[in-house]
């Protein structure tokens, strides 16, 4: 008879772990690089388990970041993602198969990951990021992202950092991995304390273009033709509707256009999938590369909820792999910038009479000690307030000057200053006192 | 080591218990206009026109040559903006329908810092100065409008005679154009 050795857990962690087994070995006693403050052992665990955590994105990041953190110990993991799985997806979307194509990918990840590591709850949202409010991402500890776009990414990264007060639970650390082919990159955002993404976003090469006369006049590449094809003959002959890169009809109506004027010029290697990977801007997706940038993420996250090793974060917060040329990673500090938009100057609450009209408030710009602006422009989200350039736009929003404060923002809502002289904009939230 | 949620309590700076629930903020790409827009230099032949004041993306702005081939016309340019700048450059489109070697008909331009040479750091300054610089040096060697450059490449004189005729709204080789005279 084979003997299976139960031997008790340090820390009095009971046998029922015998799955987390490897996983105790880091949350049952300390190490050389442990925090000295960590409670080993059932409260760790507790911890662990009780966090919630978001995942954004059930894509080819996503799969892999749920599977790892479903068997990292998690046990709240909330899932988002808009899109519904494509047949294309399936060859390293591993959480999907054949009879899933066409539902959608947060709900079948969800259940798989659930069916797989009893005990883990998986809760998907099918939808966007942006139907979500301040209250619902206030209920998580740490947002992780697998996305493939630059704008999601701006957007959460805009909301954390919107969050965070006071309060210490209102820092949500964001790990944020991206890959391109065999390159990748894994980073942790403290939102308001280290560099965030739109510190950042000149580290994201805008997607290479080709000028729009090569276009119309010389193609040289079959994708020329395709861009062609997307951008000027769709505009010219079927203005009206509006371009789905979804709907086979309209790729293949792009890809016929295109592979005629690949003829005329006499360029071959014009095919239908080719055109549907440039109009949808499709980046050949390396399995392996997910993999490893998934796992450094949910290392991150591990890291950061149980203290049991330093993380990523704190000092260095960026780590970029190449795996197109050998293999190299480098991990460095991506530097927080003075002038970001988003976290280098957050909203002060600004104290202004409810019956005092925006004249008063601009005049008051000019003499706060902390901003003395000289020609301030404002704006709320909805308003033009005041905006002093160009001539036209002084002209249009001059009306406004004389209007009281209450006709113009919302109590609580949000004003930004810019001034000639200053590089960084200044934040205000509007408190009436009456 | 680093305790992530005491360390905060550390930074008193911010104090965000203002009143009512959510509200939108500002965004980035609107913060980011805000600012070029204080930095434009529009000069004497060029004007802005917002159509929703409110609304800061979008825009028109008027060209008005004061030398060059193009003197005497009044050319108007879309700006769309989208809440990916400055990630993803402004689309620009002129209105009318002109004799250009670098605008098709359908209004497109071909500037290279509004496709392939467009970075987060150029401005919106930047583009008016290349669209300032279309009116004054039209360059037939990357056409988008190859008539045109054909006819500029192989006479010169030719050519201004036929921008004239066509900002006047007269026709050149069977294509009518808008008259954009002022």
């Amino acid at each position: 008879m084979e003997r299976v050795e139960v031997a008790a857990a340090p820390n009095g962690v009971a046998n029922s772990r015998q799955r987390w087994k490897y996983l105790d070995k880091m949350l049952t006693r300390s190490g050389p690089f442990s925090d000295p403050d960590t409670n080993f052992g059932d409260p760790v665990i507790q911890i662990l388990e009780s966090r919630k955590i978001l995942v954004i994105g059930a894509g080819g990041l996503g799969c892999e970041i749920l599977k790892n953190l479903a068997l990292s110990g998690f046990k709240d993991i909330h899932v988002i993602d808009m899109d519904t799985i494509d047949v294309s997806n399936l060859n390293r979307q591993f959480l999907f198969r054949q009879a899933d194509v066409g539902r959608p990918k947060a709900e079948v990840a969800a259940e798989f990951v659930e069916n797989r590591v009893k005990g883990v709850k998986i809760t998907p949202y099918c939808g966007k990021i942006q139907d979500k409010d301040d209250d619902y991402y206030r209920q998580f500890h740490i947002v992780v992202c697998g996305l493939d776009s630059i704008e999601a990414r701006r957007w959460i990264n805009a909301t954390l950092v919107g969050l965070v007060d006071d309060n210490a639970d209102s820092l949500k650390p964001l790990i944020d991995g991206g890959t391109e082919g065999f390159k990748g990159q894994a980073k942790v955002i403290l939102p308001t304390l280290t560099s965030c993404i739109e510190c950042q976003l000149d580290m994201h090469a805008p997607r290479p273009a080709v000028p729009l006369c090569t276009l119309a006049t010389i193609p040289r590449q079959p994708q020329h033709c395709i861009e062609w094809a997307h951008i000027m003959a769709w505009e010219e002959e079927r203005k009206d509707d509006i371009l789905d890169t979804d709907d086979p009809e309209h790729i293949t109506w792009l890809y016929q256009k295109a592979l005629k004027r690949a003829q005329e010029f006499n360029i071959s290697g014009v095919t239908y999938s080719m055109t549907q990977g440039v109009v949808k801007n499709i980046i050949p997706a390396i399995a392996s590369t997910n993999a490893i940038v998934a796992a450094s993420c949910c290392n991150e996250a591990f890291k950061i909820v149980t203290s049991t090793n330093p993380f990523l974060g704190d000092g260095n917060n960026y780590m970029m792999y190449t795996g197109d040329d050998s293999v190299y990673t480098y991990t460095w500090e991506h530097l927080k910038l003075d002038d970001c938009p988003v976290c280098g100057n957050l909203a002060k609450e600004l104290e202004v009479g409810r019956d005092a009209t925006l004249e008063e408030l601009v005049a008051g710009f000019a003499d706060r000690p902390d901003s003395q602006l000289k020609k301030p422009s404002i704006r709320s989200e909805a308003k033009s307030l005041y905006i002093q350039f160009p001539p036209g736009l002084e002209e249009a929003t001059r009306p406004n000057l004389s209007k009281k404060l209450s006709e113009l923002v919302e109590d609580g809502e949000e004003i930004a200053v810019t001034d000639p002289a200053f590089q960084i904009a200044f934040k205000y939230k509007i408190k009436f006192t009456s | 080591m680093l305790k992530l949620w005491s360390m905060k309590q550390k930074q008193q700076e911010v104090d965000n218990n203002a009143p009512g629930g959510r509200k939108k903020k500002v965004t980035a790409a609107q913060l980011r206009v805000q600012k070029d827009l204080s930095e434009l230099s529009l000069g004497s032949t060029m004007k802005t026109e917002f159509p929703d004041p409110d609304d800061i993306l979008n825009f028109n702005l008027t060209i008005e040559p004061d030398e060059g081939m193009y003197k005497g016309g009044r050319f108007t340019f879309s700006f769309a903006i989208n809440q990916n700048f400055p990630h993803d450059p402004p689309k620009v489109l002129c209105k009318q329908k002109i004799y250009h070697p670098n605008i098709d008909l359908e209004g497109k331009v071909c500037l290279n810092i509004l496709r392939e040479d467009w970075k987060p750091v150029l401005n919106l300054n930047a583009v008016i100065v290349g669209m300032q610089f279309l009116f004054l040096e039209p360059n037939a060697s990357d056409p988008l409008n190859k008539t045109a450059a054909e006819d500029l490449k192989s006479n010169r004189e030719g050519f201004k005679r036929n921008v004239r005729t066509t900002m006047a709204g007269g026709s050149v080789k069977g294509e009518s154009f808008e008259r954009v005279l002022k």
